[in-house]
């Protein structure tokens, strides 16, 4: 026990805890100052009200939206709105035709175009690639030189894609200037002229391409990751992994076999046959037109470049959300009040709040003194998990919904049991004759399991809905998580270290009988020996037991409930008859009162 | 009185003077708990299914503002005399708003409801106000969220028996934890409250807490049981139970400071509130607190105590125990 003889135990937690406050405030007030943090909670949907949008599915190529696919259009602007922090949108079908989409607050205009941003994508072979600007006048290609198809052409690659008028239009295409948005869609049998806009200090480029050859409902899924070197190393270059399903990877296959083909033939690394590339195309614009370097026969390439983190990000995030034809129209947009009112949530809070009241007189009933240390940490875990939320509301566009609130007052009850699980302990170790301050250590180190391992269960759940559910459950989970680790470093942090001060108090150490802690009370003092003396003895006491337990039955007598104890050492120490019936009688007259 | 009737109480069952036998009836609480199952499943079979919420259904939703009745079967009349057979949902909202939700109706059907409702709360039709929605909980909602449920499930039950070491505990504390989430899906299907995605969230918190419950009473199971093999004082049963005992105690307090929040929310605010968040949520957490700390106590504990007590060791430890008894008796 060296810890609890050094000077102040736990006042060095203490300290800490103070510095954890001090950083998040900070924090926080920082963010108030420079960005666009506040110091209350971000509400959700059904508190504060926010932006609903009325969106009109297209399938390319016309053609009604069936249901299949209105959910399938549901469950991707669920994804994709979900991708941008646990806001808890709304996200349902109306009259079967459209989707209507209710976001908290007022969407940012990112927010916003990644709903609307239309999902038309696919695969098309490069024919030619050419400097972003537009042909200067003198320098076109005189009529009588334009390409000329000799034959029909024989598969996407075929440069007898090339007619004259797509060769002019090739030449007047200027991709420096930001193509406007269109919601026609090009025909996917026929070549198509387009640019891939300048991004992350990549120059624009501008494209001939062939017709479609894998449709984007071909992929099946997409990641990204840090490029593992030859001995499984990971180097930092990122890469973007596609996964096609059965179709496509057939015919992926034969594309890469064609366009591997040009690569070779054109001198391979060093070689700068535009064929050789295979376009990503989303809605018309083509995100990346990757070289085919080898023969792709299992339908999972991966594509490298110069990506940053984010860039990699982005396109995995568009080949996956990209893999369904429809595109949305934005019908309405306006805004909607709170669906609960201030009423709910006064009522909620207010309800809250009586029950908070009946906790602490619950608790002072049951602990006395002690109780203050429970509302003390209750407070403490409130006012930690108010400023995280406060943070997350403004870093992660974390918003708190009714049920979240209510959760957070469920969550009362589960920091509570931390401390009540590590309170009873250290009355287990009062009642096994111990002193307060080595009960207080032997206590925690018991608790500290229990309570580690119980939180450790609340967090699994926490994490795994996180990463799997999606929507409301999602929120849920994030508040669920958040109350575990604030109530975990609230009693590490708080309630243990004032436990360890305050048993070296008068009031507390000497167990008064309104503390909590009263050895009396607890039945722990009459067994042995004057209350007085016990108090004093703390290690001393359990080890004197030992020459007694070993003269009643050796081993098993370790493992003895007290009453039993009792029992044996009243047939066998009749030297300490008259001080248990003394004791007993003590005990009897504390019952009366 | 300077002892607390409860600290008193939980002296004595530390001390094992007073003790209750959680493990040797255990029969009985398997029964209780197997018919309690049982009614839980048939009810909802009987009934066709649960009140689920428009959340998850879709349809139409009549809200009626400034009702001069809050009679909930003038509305229900109102739309069985255009729809017969149909089932509509009336509910009075807040004051004097009436909320009427009925399955998907035709264009002409919502005007003619629209037009009957608005004559039996004696308001004007356009205080009528119809719309026409789909489920905001979709089947991708429920999916992930079962999904989230199973990995859960499967990854709590392998850290329980890795931090336990034994798969046995594992399996009673799922075995009681799915008891409460039966039992109060059972409290939902009787009651015929609506299951709405705040109350999908009451299961899922009452999840993480019936599990969470029982590894604080059984990681004391564990602490009492560690040295059963060299013990010949108490057979594996009496020490489960014994350990129970000593964290009654702890069981009753928390659940009292978990319940008396929710308990203040259940009553107090869906009381003056009516139906809404705060109700289903609630209610879910009130049942699912009381069911879990009872399913630790009568059913995990007692369930991993008849798992273990057929081990071979332990039969042995048993049969040590009692020759130790009768020889005492001698």
């Amino acid at each position: 026990m060296a810890r609890s003889r050094t000077k102040r135990p736990g006042l060095r937690t203490l300290v800490w805890l103070v510095v954890l406050f001090v950083a998040l405030v900070a924090a926080l007030s920082g963010g108030v100052l420079v960005a666009q943090a506040s110091w209350a909670p971000k509400l959700a949907l059904d508190l504060e009200g926010g932006t609903q949008m009325i969106l009109a599915p297209k399938v390319t190529g016309g053609g009604a939206v069936t249901p299949d696919q209105l959910n399938q259009a549901v469950e991707i602007i669920r994804q994709r709105v979900d991708g941008s922090g646990v806001s808890e949108a709304e996200i349902s079908t109306q009259s079967s035709r459209n989707v209507v989409v209710s976001l908290p607050g007022v969407p940012s205009a990112e927010t916003r175009q990644l709903i609307q941003a239309s999902a038309d994508m696919n695969f098309r072979p490069v024919l030619a690639a050419g400097d972003p600007a537009a042909v200067a006048k003198e320098k076109l290609v005189p009529d009588d030189q334009l390409p000329k198809p000799s034959a029909a052409p024989t598969n996407a690659s075929d440069t007898n894609w090339v007619t004259a008028d797509v060769y002019k239009q090739f030449e007047a295409l200027d991709c420096t200037q930001p193509q406007p948005e269109t919601t026609q869609r090009s025909d996917p049998k026929k070549p198509l002229v387009t640019c891939q806009p300048a991004a992350n200090g990549t120059p624009a480029i501008k494209y001939i391409l062939g017709p479609v050859e894998i449709p984007g409902t071909d992929i099946s899924g997409s990641t990204y990751q840090l490029v593992q070197g030859q001995q499984g190393a990971v180097t930092n270059q990122w890469a973007v992994n596609i996964q096609f399903n059965g179709d496509g990877t057939k015919v992926f296959k034969d594309v890469t076999q064609r366009l591997n083909g040009f690569y070779v033939a054109a001198g391979g690394e060093r070689g700068n046959d535009a064929r050789a590339q295979f376009a990503i195309v989303l809605d018309d614009k083509v995100l990346s037109a990757p070289r085919a370097l080898a023969v792709i026969t299992d339908g999972r390439p991966q594509i490298t470049g110069s990506f940053t983190q984010t860039s990699a990000r982005t396109l995995s995030d568009q080949l996956r959300f990209g893999a369904l034809p429809i595109s949305f129209d934005i019908q309405s947009e306006e805004q909607i009040s709170a669906t609960l009112g201030t009423q709910q949530l006064q009522m909620g809070l207010l309800a809250g709040l009586i029950g908070l009241l009946l906790v602490v007189v619950y608790s002072l009933f049951q602990y006395r003194a002690l109780g203050f240390v429970t509302i003390a940490s209750l407070v403490v875990a409130g006012l930690m998990t108010y400023l995280s939320i406060t943070i997350l509301g403004w870093t992660q566009n974390y918003r708190l919904s009714l049920a979240g609130v209510a959760g957070l007052i469920v969550a009362i009850g589960q920091t509570a049991d931390s401390f009540i699980v590590y309170f009873e302990r250290i009355r287990d170790e009062l009642r096994e004759g111990r002193g307060l301050v080595s009960a207080v250590e032997n206590g925690w180190r018991r608790a500290k399991r229990t309570v580690l391992a119980s939180k450790a269960v609340n967090l699994l759940a926490a994490v795994v809905l996180y990463f799997v559910a999606v929507g409301n459950v999602r929120g849920f989970a994030f508040t669920l998580g958040l109350t575990a680790i604030a109530d975990l470093i609230v009693v590490f942090m708080f309630t243990h270290p004032t436990l360890q001060i305050i048993a070296r108090t008068k009031f507390f150490g000497e167990g008064h009988r309104f503390s909590g802690l009263d050895p009396v009370q607890l039945g722990a003092v009459p067994l042995y020996r004057g209350a007085g003396r016990l108090r004093e003895a703390s290690e001393a006491a359990r080890g004197s037991l030992k020459p007694k337990n070993a003269a009643a039955a050796g081993e098993a007598g370790r493992r003895m409930t007290i009453a039993e104890r009792r029992a044996a050492e009243a047939e066998q120490q009749t030297d300490l008859a008259t001080a248990t019936k003394s004791a007993q009688r003590a005990e009897r007259s504390q019952e009366e009162n | 009185m300077s002892t607390t009737v409860l600290a008193r109480f939980g002296n004595e069952l530390y001390s094992g003077k007073r003790s209750y036998d959680f493990v040797g009836r255990r029969k009985l609480w398997f029964i209780v708990a197997g018919a309690a199952v049982l009614i839980a499943i048939i009810v909802p079979l009987v009934r066709g299914g649960f009140n689920l919420s428009i959340d998850f259904r879709g349809g139409s939703q009549f809200t009626i503002s400034q009702a001069k009745s809050t009679d909930t079967v003038v509305g229900q009349n109102a739309v069985h005399s255009i729809v017969p057979g149909s089932t509509p949902r009336v509910a009075n909202v807040a004051g004097n708003t009436i909320q009427v939700q009925t399955d998907q109706l035709t264009d002409t059907q919502t005007l003619q409801v629209k037009d009957k409702l608005a004559a039996a709360y004696g308001v004007n039709s356009n205080e009528v106000a119809s719309t026409f929605v789909g489920p905001t909980w979709g089947a991708d909602v429920t999916n992930q969220a079962l999904i989230g449920f199973v990995v859960f499930v499967g990854l709590a039950a392998v850290l329980m028996a890795l931090y336990f070491r034994t798969w046995k505990m594992s399996l009673s504390a799922l075995t009681g934890m799915i008891v409460t989430i039966f039992v109060t899906e059972g409290v939902y299907a009787i009651s015929d409250f609506e299951i709405s995605p705040s109350a999908i969230i009451g299961f899922l918190t009452i999840l993480s807490y019936s599990l969470y419950d029982t590894v604080v009473v059984f990681d004391k199971i564990r602490e009492n049981t560690a040295d059963i093999s060299t013990s010949t004082r108490r057979t594996f049963g009496e020490e489960v139970n014994l350990a129970v005992n000593q964290t009654l105690v702890r069981s009753i307090n928390t659940m009292m400071v978990a319940v008396l929040p929710v308990a203040a929310i259940l009553f107090i605010g869906a009381g003056l509130l009516g139906a809404g968040t705060l109700r289903d949520l609630s209610l879910a957490l009130f049942v699912g607190i009381l069911a879990g700390t009872a399913a630790t106590l009568f059913i995990a504990a007692p369930m991993y105590a008849w798992l273990r007590e057929g081990e071979p060791a332990l039969v042995k430890q048993a049969e040590k125990v009692a020759a130790r008894r009768s020889e005492a008796t001698v």
